[in-house]
């Protein structure tokens, strides 16, 4: 029999397996560094010795011509931005609003819902560039009065259209994840329909959709590339000008940088996210 | 006097499938019924028809001698007088206990929110709760949860308190706390509607036990008749049912 004692030491057969999973680990970290390693070795090579290397080395990574087209192309970069950042503070007020309409389930407001649905088919189901075209040529034809001939604000409208019709969908579905149980709560409390959605509903399906929402946001950051097709003086515009002044293509090298740059961060906010929510739902986290 | 709550005649059917055939009830102001039946029988039902969660497929049901299945009552108006429990408590999850219990005051009633927050914090205070007001219901247990439950309903100082199986979801040495709090409503005066499987409870706090049976309430009395002395052979079945499950 073994008594019990207050303090704990650790004992032999506790040490040896610490030992061992250290070791474990050191060997794991020793292959994942060589591994690494060995492969960007026998890429590079692979390509610095490929027989289109030297061609290749000059039309996309020339020091001069990044150097000459950098400050246009980030200057183009900034439209991007302001695209992006316009159609998202739109796009997130249209797309809870369709949302939300969807799910009104008085006749009287029929019409609307109708409305709401046809919206979400017909922009989901036209590509973004189509879209961007259409609204792009097709608005300013129209002549009318107050219709706007700006070709940025065209783009605007056109992203958010199309991408409005997507997050609608991701927060409708978020707006499903909501137990029926926590509707009844509210609606038992007095609250009306608008009410529940207000204070109960939509601020846990809001966060449930987090992740998926920036990852549309990433990609709607690579879709304003779009407003060039119309005429906007973006990044991926200014390259092409740039390109074709230079006759060389590292201006597009430069405009994917600074792609990846923007989205990178919003990539990892993500990803945090995400693992967040999981964590929130895992045992001990609540619901 | 007239009743607090009357049910008349009430059917609710599911795709065809009768759940309540023609419930009688009267329930006169600080009275207790409970309801008893085998799962499936239909009680929750019933409370979600009074609630309006339901809408009844025929017959009426009057409170405080107003129709509130009259097409033309406003919902909203009539669940804003009954107070409702529900078995896995639904609290919101995004709120503190706090915030739960003060959103009806509020967004309904129209309580400045300091006001709201006093009184909310007053009957907190009364069930024990105080300390957990800027929590989230996940971090409490299940007793506290469903106490919460309890105050929020209690926030809007309803006329009507409908609990469905309040201490089914929780752990044994849990269910006490909660039957407690339901003593004491009672005390208060608080005209209450609970379904419960908890018989000895029943027999102590109701005024009058309602026994449902496929959507029949087949036999209605005092405790003590229910269960020393069952008129109808079916409750007395199901009573021997009970009894003998909790012998095991
Ligand atoms: N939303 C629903 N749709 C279809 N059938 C339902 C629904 N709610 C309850 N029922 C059925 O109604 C009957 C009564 O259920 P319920 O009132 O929950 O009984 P109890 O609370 O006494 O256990 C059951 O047979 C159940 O399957
Ligand atoms: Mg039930």
């Amino acid at each position: 029999m073994s008594t019990t004692t207050a303090v704990w030491e650790k004992s032999e057969r506790q040490r040896e397996r610490e030992r061992l999973r250290r070791r474990a680990a050191v060997r794991s970290g020793s292959i994942a560094t060589v591994s690494t390693v060995v492969f960007v070795v026998i890429a590079a090579w692979a390509i610095v010795n490929s027989p289109g290397w030297p061609r290749v080395k000059e039309t996309f990574f020339s020091g001069e011509a990044f150097a000459m087209s950098f400050p246009e192309v980030l200057a183009g970069f900034w439209k991007n931005v302001q695209i992006f950042v316009i159609a998202e503070l739109l796009i997130l007020p249209l797309g809870l609003l369709v949302a939300v309409v969807r799910g009104l389930k008085t006749p009287v407001f029929f019409p609307l819902r109708a409305l709401a649905v046809a919206y979400t088919d017909i922009f989901r189901g036209t590509p973004t560039l189509l879209v961007v075209y259409l609204i792009g040529f097709g608005l300013p034809a129209l002549n009318l009065k107050g219709v706007p001939s700006d070709p940025m604000v065209l783009a605007v409208i056109a992203l958010t259209l199309s991408y409005g019709a997507y997050v609608a969908e991701v927060f409708r579905a978020g707006i499903d994840t909501v137990h029926p149980s926590q509707r009844a709560a509210a609606r038992s409390l007095g609250l009306g329909h608008l009410q529940t959605m207000r204070f109960v509903v939509l601020p846990q399906a809001v966060r449930r959709v987090a992740p998926p929402l920036l990852n549309d946001f990433v990609s709607l950051q690579k879709d304003t590339a779009m407003a060039s097709v119309i005429g906007v003086i973006e990044a991926l515009r200014q390259a092409q000008i740039d390109a074709g002044k230079m006759f060389n293509y590292t201006p597009y090298l430069v405009a994917a940088l600074l792609f990846v740059a923007l989205t990178v961060p919003m990539a990892r906010l993500t990803d945090y996210l995400a693992a967040r929510a999981t964590r929130r739902r895992g045992p001990g986290g609540g619901v | 006097m007239s009743p607090l709550l009357r049910v008349e005649g009430l059917w609710k059917l599911y795709h065809g499938n009768p759940v309540l055939r023609g419930i009688d009830l009267d329930v006169n102001a600080h009275e207790v019924v409970c309801l008893i039946g085998a799962s499936g029988s239909g009680k929750s039902t019933l409370l979600r028809c009074v609630n309006l969660l339901e809408t009844a497929d025929d017959g009426a049901i009057f409170l405080e001698g107003e129709e509130i299945t009259d097409v033309r009552a406003d919902p909203d108006r009539v669940r804003r007088g009954i107070g409702m429990v529900f078995q896995a408590y639904n609290l919101f999850p995004h709120m503190t206990v706090l915030e739960n219990v003060t959103l009806a005051p509020v967004r309904v009633h129209g309580r400045p929110r300091a006001e709201a927050a006093e009184l909310g914090r007053e009957l907190l205070a009364r069930f024990g709760l105080l300390d957990k007001a800027g929590e989230y219901p996940d971090r409490l247990s299940g007793g506290q949860q469903q106490r919460v439950a309890i105050v929020r309903a209690l926030a809007v100082r309803p006329r009507l308190m409908l609990l469905d199986e309040v201490t089914s979801a929780l752990d044994p040495e849990l269910v006490l706390e909660v039957l407690g709090v339901i003593r004491e409503l009672k005390e208060s005066g608080m005209t209450m509607i609970l379904a419960t499987h908890e018989m000895g409870f029943a027999r102590d706090i109701a005024d009058t036990v309602c026994f449902l049976d496929g959507g029949v309430l087949l036999e209605k009395g005092t405790p003590e008749q229910i269960f020393t002395d069952p008129r109808e052979p079916r409750t007395r079945e199901f009573l021997r049912r009970v009894l003998d499950a909790r012998r095991l």
